[in-house]
């Protein structure tokens, strides 16, 4: 069992443990308070004769490479989420772990998905001790009732690129899934029967971890061109028939969403970019792949093309949405993080201007700035907000793990980020009077955008002057509130808790923004 | 326990389900009253549900039953619809109502107010009521006939009483298509004393069937004590209906428009239904003609391809143009393709605004013609023009 625990309360006024799997924890400051001091983390020294001077690093399966980087009980093991649900690889390397007989692995994959389902029987076996990363689905059914041994810990994109960059998170052994590799290790997300798009959440692990292996099913002779993961850092490359299910890496076509109420979100959001003068010559946005952010890229299309605007960039998650943006001359770049469709994995092979990015250029705390902050506006969800404006993603309203973070809060840096949201869902108030779990602070999210109405952050005097004399239905965040309680009949219960911590929740800084509970 | 009392349930619950309940009910001889409650959003609502259920079967005089009800995020005026359609169904209670929290009444409408869409919402289907209003048609319509189940009538028409009290439809006209009669009578029964501003009678083919709606619906006005207006659209869906299109159209004043349903009247005729509505150019240059004569608005019909929408759009314009001033939609989607279609072009208010101004300069000299340039305009020109500035205004075009 865990040491006994401590709480306390951090500058958001919410309840964190100081200890974390045996890790003191500093408790969130506030948005931009903490300076971090020190040398950054860095992998061991290594000479290059002692790789094969012909560059071949093959091993013939994951069991020797993982034997071979020297694996042991209690080791950090990533994985990445570049293969989205189709991933077989994280699994295979676990699986192979299991059969080396390690035990109490910390697994460190940058975001987990249902098809993973299975780390529960590695859990229950005793070979993952506990996961740092994004669970949602069975996974985060299993953190949420408490049985797994270690806390979770959920990090935005950019915070876990903080995490292995200050040394918060050692990794041992990193085992990257690769679309296309050559044998030294040099490997590509673009092509490859398994093409996925951008491998930037490998990258920070490609280059602190102490060992590298490269997985791929598409090995094609040195130089493999263009390389995203650099093999001077690897040290073993395993062939496997397939590194997953090509249907579930990347979605044949994005669906924009058909719900008329949705519909209407996605064009107040537009419209409100325009009104506000944010859409003007040169300006840039990111939005993801959820129905209502499509929406809005396509409302947006034709008000750009009305308008004659031109954006300098934009950035992905991206879809054929964007890729339309980019062959019809209204963006000069796409700056992608991670590909959706296969439109976006053609045009990013294909199109020089298309451009694959890293949480370390875009969101890394301890980069000397990042892009996330040079985005004049950004579109994302939540499943709560509150009337400060203080958002939660992970959770549902009864505390269930739901999202990870990915790249939401890094995006709150942006010049306007927008949550865009219906009011309810299924009688359940969207807008309420605390969100169950805090993790993007009120003070960044600047508007929420509802099918009732849009809601601007007071703090944001600037846009609400920008917008003055739109037609948009502008309404202070308590009227839709209340509206919204109206329509449901009154306010929700708020479902009781225990006191059990059993995950916590980062800040993009490395602080303790807040914290996940044991259900009843 | 009376033989006239049964087991019955109402409403619908399952995964794809939404913001809709079901309610299970067993006539108990004793007992009081006994709910079991299964809910999407027990955590949230589960105590609230318990108690709106409690008070709606007290209020409905039901004494001794066992319920069930599962919830799928139901809103509060969709739970008691369903448990009263329920207790009706088992021949539970006193005949009493059970009525949600009431919202304010929109402003009364007018005979002539702007009616280019309206759009149906299937009188079953509680999801697409809460946010319709949003989406800005003219007119909404709560439909008891052919999106309903003949075995959900009654239910349907608890659920459409109380969606009339309890959601804010915002500008929008609240109209209701009633079954044909007799049916109609039973609906009419139940909603009017909930004003709605507009009743759609189906399959309309003789005045007399206007009358009798005309006639129940001032009496049933009058022990209301109100006397709010409630108007009156007939649907001409047969080749009788439009035979007798002027006759229908001037039975009562409380008649405001004429409209044409084009699925029976094809099938009537034994034609095909076309998207270019040749073979109901006929019928509905009656309509519009009949609807002119007796001095109100001739609407169309719908335009059934969702995912069509230029053909929406030439369909909206042609039907400008031959004399209507609107149509149905079943989407939302194609409401402001229909308000587009129907208003008139920037060249034509332009056009009207300059006789218009002619018009008054001409009577400030006391001018007996009107000339606009080297061209004479005739009396019915600027009749027109008027009309034509006025709908543009009202539309907020001019």
């Amino acid at each position: 069992m865990a040491a006994k625990l401590e709480l306390a309360q951090n500058a958001a006024g919410r309840m964190v443990p100081t200890t974390v799997n045996g890790r003191q924890q500093t408790p969130y400051l506030g948005v931009g308070q903490y300076h971090p001091h020190g040398q950054k983390a860095a992998p061991p020294v290594c000479s290059s004769n002692e790789y094969p001077e012909n560059g071949d690093k093959r091993v013939a399966d994951l069991e020797t490479a993982l034997r071979n980087c020297g694996l042991q009980d209690g080791m950090v093991i990533s994985n990445h989420h570049h293969l989205r649900d189709g991933d077989a690889v994280a699994l295979m390397a676990l699986q192979a772990a299991a059969k080396i007989g390690v035990k109490d692995l910390l697994w460190f994959p940058s975001a987990s998905f249902p098809s993973q389902k299975s780390a529960i029987e590695l859990m229950e076996k005793g070979v993952i001790h506990h996961i740092e990363g994004s669970m949602n689905g069975p996974l985060g059914d299993y953190c949420t009732q408490g049985k797994m041994r270690g806390m979770g810990i959920l990090r935005s994109h950019g915070g876990r690129w903080q995490a292995i960059q200050d040394g918060e998170v050692h990794i041992d052994i990193a085992v990257i899934a690769a679309p296309t590799a050559d044998p030294f290790g040099n490997a590509d997300g673009s092509h490859g029967k398994s093409a996925c798009g951008s491998l930037g959440f490998a990258l920070a692990d490609s280059t602190y971890a102490d060992h590298v292996v490269v997985v791929t099913d598409s090995l094609i002779p040195f130089p493999c061109i263009p390389w995203q993961i650099q093999g001077n850092n690897v040290d073993y490359v395993v062939e496997v028939p397939s590194i997953g299910d090509p249907s579930k890496i990347v979605s044949g076509t994005t669906q924009i969403t058909r719900s008329p109420d949705r519909l209407r979100i996605a064009e107040f959001v537009a419209r409100f970019l325009r009104d506000a003068g944010i859409m003007r010559n040169g300006f840039s946005f990111q939005a993801g792949a959820g129905g209502i952010a499509l929406a809005f890229v396509d409302y947006l299309r034709r008000m750009m093309k009305e308008d004659g605007v031109r954006a300098r960039f934009v950035r992905g998650g991206s879809t054929k949405y964007l890729v339309e943006l980019l062959q019809d001359g209204l963006t000069d770049y796409i700056l992608d993080g991670q590909t959706f469709d296969l439109d976006g994995v053609k045009s990013i092979a294909n199109d020089p201007r298309h451009v694959a990015t890293s949480p370390f250029t875009s969101y890394n705390y301890h980069g000397k700035g990042n892009f996330a902050s040079m985005v004049d506006a950004v579109v994302l969800g939540a499943t709560e907000v509150d009337v400060n404006f203080n958002a939660n993603v992970v959770t549902h309203s009864d505390g269930r793990l739901l999202h990870g973070i990915g790249g939401w809060q890094n995006c709150l840096a942006s010049g306007c980020s927008i949550l865009a949201l219906p009011s309810f869902r299924d009688r359940i108030p969207v807008i309420v009077d605390e969100v169950t779990t805090l993790t993007g602070p009120g003070e960044l999210v600047d508007v929420v955008a509802t099918e009732r109405g849009i809601a601007i952050n007071p703090r944001r005097q600037d846009l609400l002057d920008a917008v003055k004399g739109s037609s948009l239905p502008i309404r202070p965040i308590q009227d839709i509130k209340a509206e919204v309680e109206r329509i449901c009949g009154g306010r929700p219960a708020r479902p009781k808790r225990s006191d059990r911590p059993v995950a916590i929740v980062k800040w993009v800084d490395g602080t303790v923004l807040d914290t996940v509970w044991q259900l009843n | 326990m009376p033989e006239s009392l049964k087991s019955a349930e109402a409403g619908h619950w399952g995964n794809d389900i939404r913001s809709d309940l079901h309610v299970a009910i067993e006539p108990r001889d004793s007992g009081g009253i006994e709910i079991g409650l299964e809910s999407r959003v027990g955590l949230y609502y589960g105590s609230s549900i318990l108690a709106q259920a409690g008070e709606v079967l007290d209020a409905l005089g039901v004494k001794h039953a066992k319920v069930s009800i599962h919830d799928e995020g139901a809103l509060p005026f969709v739970i008691s619809a369903r448990i009263e359609a329920a207790v009706k169904r088992a021949g539970l209670g006193d005949g009493k109502k059970s009525l949600p929290e009431k919202v304010a009444l929109p402003q009364p409408s007018s005979r002539d107010r702007l009616r280019r869409s309206r759009l149906y919402l299937p009188g079953s289907e509680p999801k697409y009521f809460i946010n319709a209003g949003l989406h800005g048609p003219d007119a909404v319509i709560l439909d008891l006939e052919d999106s309903v189940h003949p075995a959900e009538k009654d239910a349907a028409r608890v659920l459409v009483r109380n969606t009339l009290r309890a959601v804010d439809f915002g500008a929008c006209e609240r109209m209701v298509r009633i079954n044909q009669l007799p049916l109609g009578l039973e609906d009419l029964a139940e909603v009017v004393p909930e004003s709605p501003d507009l009743v759609l009678i189906p399959k309309v083919e003789r005045p007399e069937q206007v009358g009798e709606v005309d006639r129940m619906i001032g009496q049933l006005k009058t022990r209301s004590k109100t006397d709010r207006p409630i108007w009156i659209m007939p649907i001409l869906e047969s080749a009788l209906g439009i035979e007798n299109a002027f006759f229908i159209a001037a039975v009562s004043p409380n008649v405001c428009a004429l409209t044409i349903g084009l699925e029976d009247y094809t099938a009537d005729l034994g034609v095909v239904k076309t998207a270019e509505g040749r073979e109901s150019l006929y019928a509905r240059n009656r309509v519009v003609n009949a609807a002119k004569a007796a001095g109100i608005q001739a609407i169309d019909s719908v335009f059934g391809d969702v995912a069509d929408m230029d053909g929406l759009r030439r369909w909206g314009e042609n039907s400008r143009a031959m004399g209507f001033e609107g149509m149905g939609c079943i989407h939302p989607g194609q409401i402001r393709v229909i308000h587009d279609a129907f208003a008139p072009s920037q060249t034509e208010i332009d056009k009207a605004l300059k006789i218009v101004a002619a018009f008054e300069e001409a009577q400030q000299k006391g001018l007996g013609v009107v000339s606009l340039g080297s061209k004479m305009i005739d009396p019915p020109v600027v009749e027109r023009a008027k009309k034509l500035v006025a709908r543009a205004k009202q539309m907020g075009k001019a």
